[in-house]
């Protein structure tokens, strides 16, 4: 059970300026811009849920997935995530959720993918048959049995963000993150990362929340969509409910683009 | 013109970053002090035995730290290394420029304002400080015109010296090593670590006809005053020949390099 | 401690697919160790002694400051190399995973091309141990031990003072360059030579005379009393408040993420 009550969060970033002379007053000045990163995000999602968090970019988006990690402490509010606050008992927590970040690496680059999994095993103290179990299933689901031989760095993108999504379920989460899992990829990969996630939410139950910008992956997988735009949480419901504001006859990617526009963001 | 416009961005990408002109100062400053104190530690010991006056080697450190962007080979421009040795450089081919001017340019640009940066904080504490740790101004200005000649041609020597170090990335597949090795040895025998007066004698009459005797070596004796007459003019005939072979040398090394790259589709 | 020697065996196979470059890098570590002694060298050529102490004294010293500042990088690397850590995320992906982060952190990088540089230490001290006319009873041999151990842990907390900065400032950065890179290459010349100011800062505020200069008056026999063996446990000390402002600057970077 995931659930976030009010969740407020600034920060405060210097202006680089641009052009010679701004350049050299900057020498002895900075101007600071406060940015509301989250304004009171409230939300729940019950344990096996499929859920798309969707907004344009700086929404806050990854903000707020930070925070559901406990690398973030918000400014206020509250967040509980079974049972317990992710950045007060950040150990324990982690234990139990897993998380990719779709534009960055947890794999060493330079061993066989292997290496890493086994690593990752002894740092969250999994189980051997558990860990056993996990990596036969994954592997042969998720079709790596010869990919994971090799080292990172020779990978291609869909390979290794398979390779990361394997990694970060081989501890037995009850809750997977992803951040961008499918950008950058190939229809192939695409098509398979989608259906890894679907069967891995109807068997194992995992919940799921999962952030993109690419309308198939929600239509694919999830019913129910939170859409956020600067900072603030603008619609809560089903994928329907959302087809039904949009104009006639209107694609996916129109239909995001126009409610877009309707919420200014 | 072009190279204007590419000297003008380096430069302010340079400006941008305040806080790390300000960390590197206050770093500089206090490298350059220690060694001050360590040298005059070794005077008290024994001021026979100094081949300059002590306020020479004041002079040539404090001048030394503070153009120091100018002075050592070490200060790469690791985008030129980047752009070969991740193939990028098929990208730079395209581009109707020589591409040994655009290098020399960009890594003139890139330690003159670095230099320009650095100078000005460094030189006017050095000449506040206490005697006999003070940077003392040259008497006449004939020095002081010297000396910013000569400053000219070792950074002329010194870059023309790291565009071989960049060529030389071409043909290895990894050019940390050269990188380093080069650096570290081209810098010690230019007098980076002490001045090349302290050498010992054998040494010190190679190194001076060699093209790290015209780096940081000539324009900070000459400041000092330690270099005077003959000894300076024939000094400077050397940095000006350097300049003009290592130029020549990187030019040819280059365009067989490039004619390589194209013959296989680099 | 078992985890760390798997986060070890994964760094040697990382760094043994680039033989070439650990080759270089190891050599110039060696050669930048060396650019230094020669200049020791040199200088002891024309003086027969700086500050009162002889070229084998101040080659011990030299030495001693090389190797306990290599084996902090070696070990400590991951706190030098941190920027880097919080620049490419690695750091956000310490804090998901059910492990001590400071651990993480530690075992995040080993950099055994810092092995150039402990080489060149023990050739020094090799070299100079004999030919210092020190007289090696065990009571010497404990200060030597202590001023390399005691050494190595305060330049470590240099390196964790150093990655807890960089919570606040990347730009900023490089004046702790002074500190360490600076503690190991001024060091090479006992802090006394640099005169009364240098030296109490070094010992009140920065400990490294702790570990330098009072040891080696005792290590030469300029000082009797065992209480200057000792003086590298005192600067263990510094440790604390190297950690804490670690700590701080974590509770920063958890309430702005940058």
């Amino acid at each position: 059970m995931i659930t976030l009550q009010g969740i407020n969060k600034t920060f405060r970033i210097a202006k680089r300026q641009a052009g010679f002379s701004r350049a050299f007053r900057a020498l002895f000045s900075h101007e600071y811009e406060t940015v509301h990163a989250l304004k009171d995000v409230t939300f729940s999602i019950r344990p096996g849920e499929m859920v798309g968090y969707i907004g344009p970019n700086g929404a806050g988006k990854s903000t707020t997935i930070k925070i559901m990690c406990g690398v973030l402490t918000p400014d206020g509010g509250e967040c509980q995530i079974n049972g317990r606050t992710p950045w007060r008992e950040r150990v324990a927590h982690v234990r139990e959720i897993g998380v990719v970040f779709g534009q960055r690496s947890q794999l060493w680059w330079d061993v066989p993918v292997i290496d890493s999994f086994e690593l990752i095993r002894d740092i969250y103290k999994t189980d051997a048959k558990v860990y056993k179990r996990n990596l036969c299933e994954l592997t042969e689901l998720l079709d790596l049995s010869e990919t994971i031989k090799t080292p990172a760095r020779t990978l291609s993108l869909g390979q290794r963000m398979r390779c990361e999504i394997a990694a970060s379920l081989l501890h037995d989460p009850k809750i997977l993150f992803l951040d961008e899992p499918t950008i950058g990829l190939d229809a192939v990969s695409k098509l398979a990362v989608r259906q890894f996630i679907k069967r891995l939410n109807a068997e194992r139950g995992t919940t799921v929340l999962l952030t993109t910008h690419d309308m198939q992956d929600i239509e694919a997988l999830t019913e129910r969509i939170i859409l956020i735009g600067k900072g603030q949480i603008l619609l809560d419901g089903s994928l329907s409910e959302l087809k039904e504001r949009a104009p006639e006859g209107a694609n996916d990617e129109e239909m995001v683009a126009a409610l877009y526009r309707e919420y200014e963001i | 013109m072009m190279y204007r416009a590419l000297f003008r961005i380096r430069f302010t990408n340079s400006l941008q970053y305040r806080a790390a002109a300000l960390a590197g100062l206050t770093t500089q400053f206090a490298w350059g002090f220690m060694y001050v104190l360590a040298f005059a530690a070794f005077y008290r010991s024994n001021p026979a035995a100094f081949p300059m006056t002590f306020q020479q080697t004041v002079s040539y450190i404090w001048m030394q730290q503070a153009f120091i962007a100018i002075f050592f080979i070490w200060m790469y421009d690791n985008s030129i290394f980047e752009a070969i040795e991740s193939g990028q450089i098929s990208y730079e081919l395209v581009r109707p420029m020589d591409l040994y001017n655009r290098w020399f340019t960009m890594t003139t640009a890139n330690r003159l304002s670095r230099a320009v940066l650095r100078c000005l904080p460094i030189l006017i504490v050095a000449f506040v400080l206490p005697e006999p740790y003070r940077l003392v101004f040259p008497g006449e200005w004939a020095r002081l015109g010297l000396f910013v000649l000569s400053m000219v041609l070792s950074l002329g020597v010194v870059v023309s010296f790291s565009m071989l170090i960049y060529i030389s990335a071409f043909s290895t597949i990894n050019s940390i090593g050269t990188r380093i090795v080069v650096g570290v040895a081209g810098d010690f025998l230019a007098g980076g670590y002490i001045p090349i007066p302290f050498f010992p004698d054998a040494l010190r009459i190679a190194v001076e006809l060699s093209p790290f005797g015209a780096m940081q070596n000539m324009p900070l004796l000459i400041y000092s005053g330690y270099l005077t007459g003959s000894a300076l003019a024939r000094g400077m005939l050397l940095q000006v020949f350097w300049v003009v072979i290592l130029v020549c040398v990187g030019r040819v090394l280059l365009n067989r390099a490039l004619k390589r790259v194209v013959v296989q589709g680099g | 401690m078992r985890l760390y020697i798997k986060y070890f065996s994964v760094h040697i196979k990382s760094q043994m697919q680039y033989k070439t470059s650990f080759f270089f890098t190891t050599t110039g570590q060696f050669l930048v160790a060396f650019a230094t002694f020669l200049s020791i060298h040199f200088l002891f050529d024309r003086f027969d002694s700086v500050g009162g102490f002889y070229y084998e004294e101040v080659l011990i010293c030299f030495s001693v400051m090389i190797m306990a500042f290599s084996i902090s990088e070696l070990i400590g690397r991951g706190f030098d190399r941190f920027p880097m850590l919080l620049g490419n995320g690695g750091f956000d992906r310490a804090l998901v995973r059910p492990r001590n982060v400071v651990f993480q952190v530690l075992a995040s990088q080993v950099e055994f091309s810092r092995l150039g540089r402990f080489v060149q230490a023990v050739a020094i001290l090799v070299y100079a141990l004999p030919r210092s006319g020190i007289d090696w009873t065990w009571d010497k041999i404990l200060t030597l031990t202590l001023m390399i151990t005691c050494g190595s842990v305060l330049f470590f907390g240099l390196f964790v003072l150093y990655a807890a900065f960089s919570f606040f400032t990347i730009e900023g950065l490089e004046f702790m360059n002074i500190l360490t890179d600076g503690g190991r290459e001024h060091g090479r010349l006992p802090f006394s030579v640099y005169g009364e100011g240098v030296l109490k800062f070094l010992t009140y505020v920065v400990p490294l005379a702790l570990i330098q200069y009072y040891p080696l008056l005792y290590l030469v026999g300029r000082e009797e009393s065992i209480l200057y063996a000792l003086t590298p446990v005192l600067a263990l000390a510094f440790l604390l408040p190297c950690w804490g402002f670690f700590r701080f600057g974590l509770r920063h970077y958890k309430s702005t993420g940058s």
